[in-house]
Order: C-alpha cells, then sequence, then structure tokens
C-alpha cells in the first residue's frame, strides 16, 4: 500500500487487519513531516504523542476492540481546535502557549473514531485572512509553487494535504477558509451546513458563520469524516438534530435526474483564462455523467463580500474580547502591575498580543456595533442577509447543486494583496455568501494553470444536502485530471 | 470617513493600544473599507426581520444535573500570573 495515495478505508482495513501496524502508519507521515516541512511551515506544533497514540490503537486492535471507521488513519488539525494537552496557538501571539484542557468536540469524535494526530497546523491569524500571511508563526508555502501562498485561513492544513504531510486535515471556514486554500493547494474541502458540525472547543471568530469541515485527498475521505463529526451536541446549542446519512456509503456518480445550477451572477466576464477553462471542463464532464444545466439567479451575492466583513468584523470583535491577559493567553510583561491601571494593562496585553489584521477586524467591528452605528452597519447586514438567503432558497428550487468557481484566479504571490486589506477581502468574492446563508460549500480539484498552480471547482448545496453535493463532487472527480495528485516538496 | 481620533476612540473602547502611526494606517484603510460597506445601505430592507442564525435550530433541552468536568488547577492552569488557585490581576479599586 503506498501511503501518499490510500483513502482512509485503504489506512483503517490495513491497520485492522494488521498489514501495517498504525504506529508504521503514523511514522511514515511523521517523517514526510520531518523532512519537508521546513519548506512549507504547514506546522506549527508537532504531537510528540503521536506514536504513542499509534501503539494505543495497535494494542486495542490486538485486544480485538473494534476502533472504528477511522483506525489508525493520522490527522494535521487546524490550530483553532482545541486538543487536549496539546498547544493551541489559533496562530497568534496572544495564545503562544495556551494548552487546553480539553478536545474540541469534531476532535474527540476523530479520535473516539480511531485517528491519531500528528500535530497543529498553521493558519492565518485567529483564521483572520486569505493567504496564510497573518499568522503570527510565519507563512506557509504552496506546495506546488514555495513563492505562491496556499490560501487561507486553512493554508497549513491545505498545504500539509497537498504534500501529504498528513493522511487527512480539519479546517474551519467562516467566509471560505476551507474552500479557498483546497482550490488554492488542489485538496477536496468541505464545509458542511451551519449546524451540521459542532463548534464547541474551536477558537471562536464569527460564530454565525463558523463551522469545521475535511481538508483531504478525496471525496471518498471527505464523505467519511463528515460523517464521523457530523450530529447534534449537548455542548453547542446551534448543532442541529437533523439525521446524519452515511455520507460515503451513499456517493455515487450518475448524475441523471440531477440538475446543476450556474449562478449568473458569478458566471463573470473577470475571471482568469485557466479558472473559466477549468469551469467549461467541469460543466462538460457533469453533462456527460447526466446532470442537466441550468442557469439560477442570486443578486444579492453582489453585496456579499461587505456584508460578510461587516457581520465576522462585528461577532470578531465580541468574540475577542475575551482575551484579557488574565485567565490564559499573553500577559503585557510588567515589572509591577501595580503601576499600571486596568484599561492601560489590557490596552497594552490585546495591543502587543493580537497582530495587525486582527486588531483592524476588531476595531471595524466595535465601530460598527458601536451606538449611533449599529442600525446602519450590522443591524442593516442581518437584514439583507435574510434576503440573501431567501434568494437561495429560490434557487434551489430551481437546482439541487450550484455549481461556480471557488476563486476568480488560481493562487498568488506571497506579499501580492498583503499590504492592502480590500483587495484581499475581495478575493472572497465567491466563497462567503454561502457561509452567510448557512449553507453546505466544497471545493474538489479539476484544473490547473499554465503557472502549475491547482484550481479548484466550487459546489454549494441546500441546507443539509450534503449528500447531493458530496455525489457531484464524487462524480467530478472521476473525470478530473486532478485526481490523487500529491507534491513533491 | 473614519479619522485617527475615531481610531483612537474606537480602539479605547475594544481596549486596544494603538500607536499613532498605526492609528494613522487604520484610519486610512479603515475609511476605504467602510466606504466600501455603504453600498448595502442601498438595499431595500423595510420590515425585514435581521437573520443572524442561518439555518433553522431546533432549541434542545437536556438534564439538569451537575457535572463536574474540569479541576481548578486545570482551570488556573493557562494563567499568566496566579496564586494558588487564584488569578492574578492588576488593582481595580
Amino acid at each position: 500500500m503506498d501511503l501518499n495515495t490510500a483513502t482512509f478505508k485503504d489506512i483503517s482495513s490495513a491497520v485492522k487487519t494488521k498489514k501495517i501496524s498504525s504506529l508504521e502508519v503514523s511514522q511514515f507521515f511523521l517523517k514526510k513531516i520531518k523532512g519537508h516541512d521546513s519548506k512549507l511551515n504547514s506546522y506549527i506544533t508537532i504531537n510528540d504523542k503521536v506514536e504513542d497514540e499509534a501503539r494505543e490503537i495497535d494494542t486495542r486492535l490486538s485486544r480485538g476492540e473494534d476502533v472504528g471507521p477511522l483506525a489508525g488513519v493520522p490527522f494535521g488539525i487546524k490550530d483553532m481546535f482545541c486538543t487536549k494537552g496539546l498547544k493551541t496557538t489559533a496562530a497568534s501571539r496572544i495564545l503562544e502557549n495556551f494548552i487546553p484542557p480539553y478536545d474540541a468536540t469534531v476532535v474527540a469524535r476523530l479520535k473516539s473514531a480511531g485517528i491519531t494526530v500528528l500535530g497543529k497546523l498553521n493558519l492565518d491569524e485567529f483564521a483572520m485572512g486569505s493567504s496564510n500571511e497573518t499568522s503570527y508563526f510565519g507563512p506557509t508555502k504552496n506546495p506546488w509553487n514555495l513563492e505562491c501562498v496556499p490560501g487561507g485561513s486553512s493554508g497549513g492544513s491545505a498545504a500539509a494535504q497537498a504534500a501529504r504531510l498528513s493522511a487527512g486535515t480539519l479546517g474551519t471556514d467562516t467566509g471560505g477558509s476551507i474552500r479557498q486554500p483546497a482550490s488554492f493547494c488542489g485538496v477536496v474541502g468541505v464545509k458542511p451546513t451551519y449546524g451540521r458540525v459542532s463548534r464547541y472547543g474551536i477558537v471562536s471568530y464569527a460564530s454565525s458563520l463558523d463551522q469545521a469541515g475535511p481538508m483531504v485527498s478525496c471525496v471518498e475521505d471527505a464523505a467519511l469524516t463528515l460523517e464521523v463529526i457530523s450530529g447534534r451536541d449537548e455542548r453547542d446549542a446551534t448543532t442541529s438534530n437533523h439525521n446524519v446519512p452515511a455520507f460515503s456509503a451513499n456517493l455515487k456518480e450518475d448524475l441523471r435526474g440531477v440538475k446543476i445550477g450556474l449562478m449568473k451572477e458569478y458566471m463573470t466576464d473577470g475571471l482568469d483564462a485557466d479558472v473559466q477553462k477549468t469551469l467549461d471542463l467541469a460543466i462538460e464532464a457533469a453533462k456527460k455523467q447526466g446532470a442537466e444545466i441550468v442557469e439560477v439567479s442570486v443578486p444579492l451575492t453582489a453585496q456579499a463580500v461587505p456584508m460578510y466583513y461587516l457581520i465576522a468584523s462585528s461577532e470578531a470583535s465580541s468574540n475577542l474580547a475575551r482575551y484579557d491577559g488574565i485567565k490564559y493567553g499573553y500577559r503585557t510583561p510588567s515589572s509591577s502591575l501595580a503601576a499600571m491601571d486596568l484599561d492601560q494593562f489590557y490596552q497594552k496585553t490585546r495591543g502587543e498580543g493580537f497582530g495587525k489584521e486582527v486588531q483592524r477586524r476588531i476595531i471595524i467591528g466595535t465601530y460598527c456595533l458601536s451606538s449611533g452605528y449599529y442600525d446602519a452597519y450590522y443591524a442593516k447586514a442581518c437584514q439583507v442577509r435574510r434576503l440573501l438567503s431567501e434568494q437561495y432558497t429560490q434557487a434551489f428550487k430551481q437546482c439541487d447543486v450550484i455549481l461556480s468557481p471557488v476563486t476568480t484566479s488560481p493562487a498568488f504571490k506571497i506579499g501580492g494583496r498583503i499590504s492592502d486589506p480590500l483587495a484581499m477581502y475581495l478575493n472572497d468574492i465567491f466563497t462567503v455568501a454561502t457561509n452567510l446563508a448557512g449553507l453546505p460549500g466544497m471545493s474538489v480539484p479539476y484544473g490547473r494553470s499554465s503557472g502549475g498552480l491547482p484550481i479548484g471547482i466550487q459546489l454549494t448545496a441546500a441546507h443539509f444536502d450534503e449528500q447531493k453535493m458530496l455525489n457531484v463532487g464524487y462524480s467530478l472527480q472521476q473525470t478530473s485530471p486532478e485526481k490523487w495528485k500529491v507534491a513533491n516538496v | 470617513m473614519i479619522d485617527q481620533k475615531t481610531v483612537q476612540h474606537i480602539a479605547t473602547l475594544a481596549r486596544l493600544y494603538v500607536t499613532e502611526s498605526e492609528a494613522q494606517e487604520y484610519s486610512r484603510q479603515l475609511s476605504k473599507i467602510l466606504g466600501y460597506f455603504e453600498q448595502i445601505s442601498q438595499v431595500n430592507t423595510q420590515g425585514v426581520e435581521p437573520l443572524v442564525t442561518p439555518t433553522e435550530i431546533e432549541c434542545f433541552w437536556r438534564e439538569d444535573v451537575v457535572q463536574k468536568e474540569l479541576s481548578a488547577e486545570e482551570i488556573v492552569a493557562n494563567a499568566p500570573e496566579k496564586t494558588g488557585h487564584l488569578f492574578t490581576v492588576p488593582p481595580v479599586v
């Protein structure tokens, strides 16, 4: 078995039937990380207990226990998820030394299903960014071109997965943070319906938008991971009790009877030529598999970027109020606390602990929520959000899945957009509406630019319709020239 | 328009220490960003209920029972300064 191209099912069956030990599987990936990650900077922390975790799985199997569907599959976890006893930084100085006393629900569910944890993956600070350049621990590089960004904010997850420095990874997506880096690095990334997956134990950014999901090498692995992590959690009151289908067993490539919508607003002339070509090829492939193509329209997506940044920044300014230098995290060094008043203490701690993009968003959010501006900004954005959501509901009466580009262009150069925040925000033009409406979305690798950079296709479905979306993704995967490409670094 | 003075005021509300040169930079960037946000004011939202939670979530109940999850040691383990099981804080009065 080649672990570079083995599915989760391949790995777990081999481990369960003792063809390979869980320890050997984890060591394979650990060795790759140690040999190659200095070029990518995709891991912030390597789990020095991963071999113990793997041995534990081998021991349980030798006792005849049923370890679970992901037995022995090594995962890299975005450093936004709390991992018990393993440093969790959110790529911020303010959490540089934070060691959580508990696991995020999603991490706990994956561990119960048999994974081992290789380590914690780099990201934009507090997941605020689209290029992985705002990390306190330095930028992650795109494994297909080390001068380019891997995307963000789950850039470490995407880069590690593309170079197979992990068998699977977890990301979070608030405005495209799973789908955009998945597209830039050529991996499969799934953002579930809002409420499908528990947010308990995930460092909060914008609570009405955040969702966690898999970033993996194939649609089968994404479906299986989603099955394991989905479902109601007593610790997150916004999780849904919707039935969780057997996503992976239900996958089918035949698209007869499936209506695929092309959204007028996203079929713009402004697309990069290679992105356009990839899109055209994917549409042709879907037709060949029997799908019917229809045109749909969601006019308010034109307002999605301002709506998103307004809502996300407002929620972030509130969520990040918890970092006060008292209970945990960075505290301003001071010879004597008595010399400072409390407000100065907070201001210095937070001013030194947060990076610039995080500060910018806290200031924007505080401004939009402040007295006199709340109605014009935050409340207004939430009203437009409802109208946007209603337009999507109408669109999904005419189609099952919407197919679109993920971004207007492939990965850009490191340093290319970081000095202009608005230019960076506009990078998210095709991904943020999905989060605003709470819809599931995914990116499937389907093409490559003339410069050798991967290009993904975005699929979006109605609330809790992940199965239809995954099926279209699975079907596209069959004809994708980018299926199972591993970057050599 | 969001001038330097407004940036400083908002930063104080958000408990952030911002230097003069940062305030200048943020003022320029935020004016551009907020100017861009203005376009949502053109959408007619009369009588529209704001949407916060984007999917319909049913409330659910659980037994109201005490569960001990973390020890005092675990709770203060990450504190930057502590005395026994207590967080050390600057003087507040």
